[in-house]
């Protein structure tokens, strides 16, 4: 069956017979390409997906104070609520069961200067486990630890980008003072962050220090906390419903009213983004199968017009004693040759355009980093092989059955 | 070499059924060049294919070289064709892409002759047809009468016990027809058994044996005094 002869048959048909090679090649080529690139480019999707919404820490809670809507216990609406100090105390007290890490964060912009340079840029100040829920990466130094909030310090942990505006790519930011709104600080780290790059040109401080500069007050602009991991789907939402109930409560806000607090709860958000990502995911499996079946259908119609053009030669062949065994083995044999051949060309080509598209597709269409497994490739080659397989096999079969006289029969 | 008894073919037209062959008798000693002929319709073509095993006959019996040709299935039917005939057709019937020396090799890859062999032979055949200068030529570079050269020697090259020719001259002038009757009977004064159907008295005159076929029976079937093509030729 696999014999040289044989071979050297099926290179001869191959390399006489241009057009046809070209047709079903191109036809499998063409659907494994398309295939390659959309998959690719779907994971890339994908990737750009988990990438910003996936970044920060998943069990976590932001509250903002706002401005009731409603009077309540002898207050009048439209009181602008402030959380203090003793917000962060009374939630680490009444709820260590649930509570992992809780810290304020008060944002602010101001103006960084450092020599020659000068940027705005977000300061935030915060607490230490503040780190751990924004992923924040810490390229060198450290970042702001207890001993900086006790002590109300002027040090702060800069990004990446931050470093590379103000000091420029040679000069190292650490240990450097730098004046951010006026006053002086020192660089105790650099940081990077996963979530893109806005991310990374933020300025953290200690909040006990910001609260200082402010005129000593202890008020906090919101409070980010997360929850034991443990505690479960339905134990976070418990959480929310109580913690929300409980602030409310502290801050005389009527229970039904919808703007005095705000609690955004990401045990929800991280469910909804794990659906779109299921669906992105379905689209993706959506594409590539629907790609894979213009690719069957397109080589079955070439296998059935090869064998149709083949009637006459296969006729004389087997006048001259080819068995119909021999007939179908010469044209299966040559088409999964074809489509193996054609197949990995496809495939090579798209995992080309992809490495080259790359990440520079990322600000523009959201494509990350796209790539496809080697599995998945293979698995659609062979899909594709096996279906040439089956669309030649049922018309060689045919012509194998057609006696010589008819395909010989001169119209 | 070919004894045929009572052989009946119809074929089945939608509810009609057209009776082709109604109960045939014939011999062919080994060695014979007999000439089939008759008017058109009158199943020339389908004796010849039944004995080539292209076709199955309804009933009677057929041996050929002593063995009963009966109930083939197709791979059998394939072995036996290429072992025991050549067929030569009045379209030539050569692979297009394929030279003429790969054409006439492709009955031996079918009997699983090594490379070179079937190499060695095509050209040894192409060069009693006289075209060995035109092997490595593609059919659609040839003339007509070559092209049929080509096709007695693919024929030739699997050394079958018989050959069989359907209007092998059909396409051709005749003066190009006098040049291949010449090789024809060449080849069969060396000894092969040769069928040919045709329907020019001339190229049957050229023959050793006339069968006349008339609505599916035999009605004349007479040795004759063989014209040798090559006075005509030049
Ligand atoms: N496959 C077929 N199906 C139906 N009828 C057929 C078939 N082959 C031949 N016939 C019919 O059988 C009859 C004999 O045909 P055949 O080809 O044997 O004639 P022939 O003697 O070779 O004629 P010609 O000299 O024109 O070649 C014709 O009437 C033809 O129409
Ligand atoms: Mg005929």
């Amino acid at each position: 069956m696999f014999s040289r002869d044989r071979w050297q048959e099926i290179f001869q048909t191959i390399s006489k017979n241009r057009l046809r090679t070209f047709l079903s090649g191109f036809t499998v080529a063409l659907g494994i390409f398309i295939f390659t690139v959309l998959f690719g480019m779907g994971n890339g999707l994908k990737n750009t997906f988990n990438e910003f919404f996936m970044d920060d820490a998943t069990n976590t809670f932001f509250i903002f104070p706002g401005r009731t809507s409603m009077p309540y216990k002898g207050f009048k609406k439209d009181r602008q609520i402030e959380f203090r100090n003793d917000d962060l105390e009374d939630i680490k007290k009444d709820f260590a069961l649930y509570l992992d890490h809780i810290t304020p964060r008060i944002s602010k912009s101001a103006l960084a200067r450092y020599k020659g340079e000068s940027n705005t840029y977000t300061t935030r100040a915060v607490a230490p486990s503040h780190q751990i829920m924004e992923k924040t990466i810490i390229m060198k130094g450290r970042y702001i630890n207890e001993k900086d909030i006790k002590d109300q310090a002027k040090n702060i942990v800069i990004g990446r980008l931050v470093e590379i505006d103000l000091f420029g790519r040679s000069e190292n930011a650490l240990g450097k003072f730098l004046e951010v709104g006026g006053v002086i600080y020192k660089v105790v780290g650099v940081f990077q962050d996963d979530g893109g790059d806005n991310e990374e040109r933020y300025i953290y401080m200690p909040y006990t220090t910001r609260q200082l500069l402010d005129k000593g007050t202890d008020k906090i602009d919101q409070i980010i906390l997360t929850y034991k991991t443990d505690i479960g789907y339905a134990g976070a939402m418990a959480f929310d419903t109580s913690l929300f109930k409980y602030l409310k409560e502290k801050h005389k806000v009527a229970p039904q009213d919808q703007n005095g607090i705000y609690l955004r709860n990401t045990a929800d958000i991280v469910k909804r983004n794990m659906m779109f990502a299921n669906v992105l995911q379905w689209v993706v499996i959506f594409v590539g199968i629907g790609t894979l079946i213009a690719g069957v259908i397109g080589i079955s119609n070439i296998m059935v017009f090869v064998v149709k053009e083949r009637t006459k030669e296969l006729g004389i062949r087997k006048a001259l004693g080819a068995t119909p065994a021999s007939v179908i083995g010469l044209v299966l044999q040559e088409s999964i040759f074809i489509t193996t051949i054609a197949g990995y060309i496809g495939l090579v080509l798209g995992v080309g355009i992809l490495s080259i598209m790359g990440n520079s597709f990322k600000e523009d269409y959201f494509i990350t980093n796209p790539q496809v497994g080697m599995d998945v490739v293979i698995t659609a080659t062979l899909i594709l092989i096996l279906f040439g397989v089956i669309a030649g096999y049922v018309p060689a079969r045919r012509a194998a059955r057609v006696k010589p006289i008819v395909a010989l029969r001169d119209e | 070499m070919i004894e045929i008894k009572d052989l009946h073919k119809s074929y089945r037209m939608g509810s009609n059924s057209l009776h082709v062959l109604k109960g045939l008798n014939l011999s062919i000693k080994e060695g014979e060049l007999v000439a089939i002929m008759g008017s058109s319709g009158s199943g020339k073509s389908t004796l010849l294919n039944i004995l080539g095993m292209l076709d199955e006959a309804d009933s009677g019996a057929y041996n050929l070289d002593g063995v009963p040709i009966k109930n083939l299935n197709e791979t059998k039917a394939a072995k036996y064709r290429n072992k025991f005939l050549g067929f030569i057709f009045q379209s030539f019937n050569l692979i297009n892409y394929k030279s003429a020396v790969e054409n006439v090799a492709l009955p031996l890859y079918y009997q699983k002759v090594n490379r070179k062999e079937r190499q060695e032979k095509a050209m040894k055949y192409l060069e009693k047809v006289g075209l060995k200068e035109w092997a490595d030529h593609l059919p659609s570079e040839l003339s007509g009468g070559q092209k049929q050269r080509v096709a007695i020697a693919r024929a030739m090259a699997a050394e079958p016990k018989v050959l069989l020719a359907d209007e092998l001259t059909g396409a051709l002038d005749s003066k190009t027809s006098y040049e291949i009757m010449d090789l024809i009977q060449e080849i069969n004064d060396g000894g092969k058994t040769i069928l040919i159907v045709t329907h020019e008295p001339d190229i049957a005159n050229m023959c050793k044996r006339i069968v006349h076929l008339k609505d599916g029976v035999i009605v004349e079937d007479t040795f004759v005094e063989q014209v040798r093509a090559l006075e005509y030729v030049q």
